[in-house]
């Protein structure tokens, strides 16, 4: 294998820009899966049928919490890139380590959230809104929970063979999926709660 | 738990086939260990990441299931043949339809251009492998675990009944409450998957590994209808995803997107469908359109005419295949102005296709051709598939599709278009680069016989049906009176299912024929062909080129052997390759069980095989594998014995 060593490790390889540009490709695929979602919701979301509306049931400050989450461990998982450009395998261990544990808040509070709903008797079945919010709001979340057992798992690859081109190139990879589940948080966040406490 | 729900009753012909498959499983186990070729699947094919190999899988699958959507259309043309024809009952009849439209569309048109794709792409940008070999494997398993999970559903619980395009309330629960719809959204969506992942690997595979010097507009013509059809994939299929996610949310947690009361909607799945469903029809055709014009230009010993006009009209059919969807329902009540606006931009791709029309006519003229039976499919599919773009515009029209709507007329179009446009072209593509990967040909004398029965028995078989549309035929009934009149043009349409059934059965003994007999090709370029992977030795090295070619112009292969431009102009050196595995199978076992448990809401083992998904998956990231190195000397010695000179 081939390393280029003008570049950063995590483009060093012919396979690992490759890697690189491929995600960005399968991120393209992300954007028209989102807002097919977020258009399914937009649809859905005045057909309350008998159920609760999004103004009886969002409430603030969960919501706010898990916006500081998730939008604060988007900049430590950059702060664990820019450590790894420096090589510097502890500290970005370390914020590694911040960002998936407050990704782990994050579906906490979701979940906490969830049960909420439900107690309240807004189910998946109660209505097309409440069916299409828990579908937008869980497949998010399921990206969340997904990228918190990918990130566990190059944080043990990393720990074992410390910062390689292989490593380095998961690691940066798996950033991008992050800040992007940051990205559709804010819409999430904007058109769904924001909006929906209106 | 209630075994009655696998069960399916009463059809003799069902218990016919469960005993056949059960029969023929049985004599390939029993022939594997006979043979002790377990050893050779396993090592060979089944952890192959070969794109080739994994290309001739696809082919496989994809003839596979062109015999399986074939006998569904035989059942469907033998029990329209007569009025009050008895051959099979309401409820067999809306799994056969469903079936095979599923089926020929997803699992075998699909399927069929992946795989020459596989095998082709690489080559003619004179790259050694595609960009993520492995991924490929897990494409590939996956496509091929999800078309078993339908296969199955015929046996075990019930086919899907609701037409193919599923559509709601037909689909759901209540209307539909046997297990084939769980079926439906749960193979398309890990099939589907796999399509994704295959879409992805393409278009870095096109963009990123070209040989040095083929900028994008060099690349061969089949090269930009595979991107384009990828960048369409990557688009369309999350809609896909969602749809059948949801459809499977309706269906086992009910929940209420698509139901009638609740807050649901049902025009919602149409849309999403046809939003995925539309672009899909280019996601076959457009690839076809690249053989095509592969073909023409080998045959007529000419450059293809108006490339840069080719390249174009595929990328303004890429952007109209999206904003063309709800001409699929303009009878179903969304007023004027949204009739219009979906009519124009139905209209408006008959332009881009037209041009593509004269541009392959142009290639012809004044070329010296060759009627090889690649060609002869080439020549029949450009006044064939003219005429299904005609009564496409005929269709296209909203104030008249209000006549022609759901009728035969509909079914004739879309056989007119699709068959042409994407059947015939993989058989052509198929007979063309067969000796690229088999190093023989396939016999001409016997492509040639089933190339006339297929051509004549498919105007037989489809030409009735526009007339049955226009009298007032309904598509999906399963009979109907004698006083109707439709029963001569029927049993028209039957004896032309019948031709088309020999054609390609003669097709399938051509394959094991030339197998046998047909003389083993050492030039390596049996059609004096144009493009880079015709410089390759047949058959193909793991490792496609020894040297990476250097490209200066557009079919530089020709260029090469016309002008002496030289190819290969680097020494031999090591090469690298990536190792066998076989994680992408075991992941697809995994997935075929999820998708078996869950169609039966059987949460406790679905959670499991679940589970068995993401340690796959851990796995996969886990494995530190390197790949090997081919020695400069060993990649010396084998080209020199596939160029046929003595080492």
């Amino acid at each position: 294998m081939k390393i280029d060593a003008s570049k950063p490790l995590e483009y060093s390889t012919e396979e690992n820009s490759n890697k690189i540009f491929g995600f960005w490709v399968f991120l393209g695929a992300e954007i028209p899966l989102f807002a097919t979602l977020f258009t399914v919701y937009f649809v859905m979301v005045n057909r309350f049928a008998s159920g609760p509306s999004g103004k009886e049931l969002f409430e603030i400050g969960p919501v706010l919490m898990e916006t500081f989450l998730l939008l604060t461990s988007s900049f430590t998982i950059g702060l664990a890139i820019h450590a790894m450009r420096h090589g510097y395998k502890k500290a970005m261990m370390f914020f590694m380590g911040i960002t998936l544990l407050m990704g782990l808040g994050f579906i906490g509070i979701e979940i906490d959230e969830f049960f909420t709903y439900v107690h309240e008797g807004a189910t998946l079945q109660t209505s097309g809104f409440l069916s299409s919010l828990f579908v937008l709001l869980g497949t998010h979340g399921a990206h969340v929970s997904f990228g918190f057992l990918w990130g566990a798992g190059i944080m043990i690859q990393l720990w074992r063979q410390g910062i390689t081109p292989a490593t380095a190139n998961k690691a940066f990879i798996f950033s991008l999926f992050w800040h992007f589940l940051d990205v559709v948080w804010i819409f999430i966040f904007s058109f769904v709660y924001l909006k929906g406490m209106m | 738990m209630d075994l009655d729900k696998f069960k399916v009753h009463g059809e003799p012909l069902i218990y016919g086939a469960m005993v056949s498959i059960a029969l023929a499983t049985i004599g390939i186990l029993v022939g594997l260990t006979y043979f002790k070729k377990w050893g050779y699947l396993w090592r060979e094919w089944l952890t192959t990441v070969d794109h080739k190999k994994i290309g001739v899988m696809y082919i496989l699958a994809a003839l596979l299931m062109l015999f399986r959507g074939g006998v569904d259309a035989i059942m469907m043309r033998l029990q329209t043949a007569a009025p009050e024809m008895k051959f099979l009952d309401a409820q067999h009849y809306n799994e056969v339809f469903t079936t095979h439209g599923l089926i020929m569309i997803l699992f075998m048109a699909m399927p069929f251009i992946i795989g020459l794709m596989n095998v082709i792409i690489p080559l003619q940008i004179g790259a050694r492998d595609v960009a993520f070999p492995r991924l490929n494997a897990v494409s590939f398993w996956l496509f091929f675990m999800g078309a078993m999970l339908l296969n199955i559903s015929f046996v075990i619980g019930g086919s899907p009944d609701a037409g193919w395009s599923a559509y709601f309330p037909l689909a759901s629960l209540e209307f539909s409450p046997t297990v084939g719809n769980n079926y439906y959204s749960l193979a398309l969506q890990i099939s589907g998957i796999g399509t994704l992942i295959t879409g992805v690997n393409f278009i870095v595979t096109i963009l990123k590994m070209r040989a040095p010097g083929m900028t994008l507009m060099k690349m061969p013509m089949f090269t930009w209808s595979v991107l384009i059809t990828n960048v369409i994939i990557v688009f369309a299929f999350p809609v896909l995803t969602v749809a059948l996610a949801l459809m499977m949310f309706d269906r086992l947690f009910g929940s209420q997107f698509f139901t009638m009361a609740n807050g649901g909607m049902d025009m919602l799945w149409a849309n999403l469908f046809w939003v995925w469903g539309h672009p899909e029809v280019y996601i076959v055709i457009l690839p076809a359109f690249g053989i095509y014009s592969e073909i023409i230009a080998t045959f007529s010993k000419k450059n293809l005419y108006g490339y840069t006009s080719m390249v174009f009209s595929m990328v303004i059919i890429s952007l109209l295949s999206f904003l063309v969807w709800a001409h699929h329902f303009y009878t179903m009540g969304q007023g004027v102005m949204v009739n219009s606006f979906f009519s124009i931009t139905t209209m408006a791709i008959a332009v881009p296709t037209g041009v593509k029309i004269f541009n392959w006519l142009f290639t012809l003229r004044k070329g010296r051709i060759t009627f090889t039976t690649p060609m002869l499919y080439t020549l029949a599919f450009i006044p064939i598939f003219t005429i299904g773009g005609v009564t496409g515009v005929m269709l296209a029209m909203a104030s008249a599709d209000y006549q022609y709507h759901n009728t035969m007329f509909l079914v004739a179009h879309f056989h007119y278009v699709l068959i042409p446009g994407a059947v015939f072209a993989v058989i052509a593509g198929f007979h063309y680069w067969f000796p690229k990967v088999f190093g023989f040909r396939l016999n001409e004398r016997l492509g040639k016989h089933a190339f006339w029965w297929i051509i004549i028995s498919f105007n037989v078989t489809f030409f009735p049906l526009f007339f049955l549309g226009l009298m007032g035929m309904t598509r999906r009934m399963y009979t109907y009176s004698e006083e109707s009149g439709f029963g001569p043009l029927n049993m028209l349409s039957f004896v032309g299912a019948v031709g088309l059934a020999i054609g390609f059965v003669i097709l399938v003994y051509n394959i094991y024929w030339s197998t046998r007999y047909m003389p083993r090709d050492t030039t390596s370029d049996p059609w004096d062909g144009r493009t880079l992977e015709w410089a390759t030795p047949s058959p193909i090295p793991a490792y496609n080129f020894a040297v990476v070619p250097n490209v200066k112009t557009r079919d530089a292969f020709w260029a090469a052997k016309q002008d002496n431009v030289p190819l290969f102009e680097d020494k031999i050196t090591k090469i690298h390759l990536p190792n066998n595995t076989g994680k992408p199978f075991i992941l697809g076992v995994i997935f075929f069980f999820l998708g078996f448990f869950l169609v039966f809401s059987m949460w406790i083992p679905a959670i499991v095989a679940g589970v068995g998904v993401i340690i796959m998956l851990a796995a996969m990231s886990f494995d530190r594998d390197h790949g090997f190195y081919v020695p400069a000397e060993e990649v010396i010695a084998t080209e020199k014995k596939l160029r046929g000179e003595t080492v």
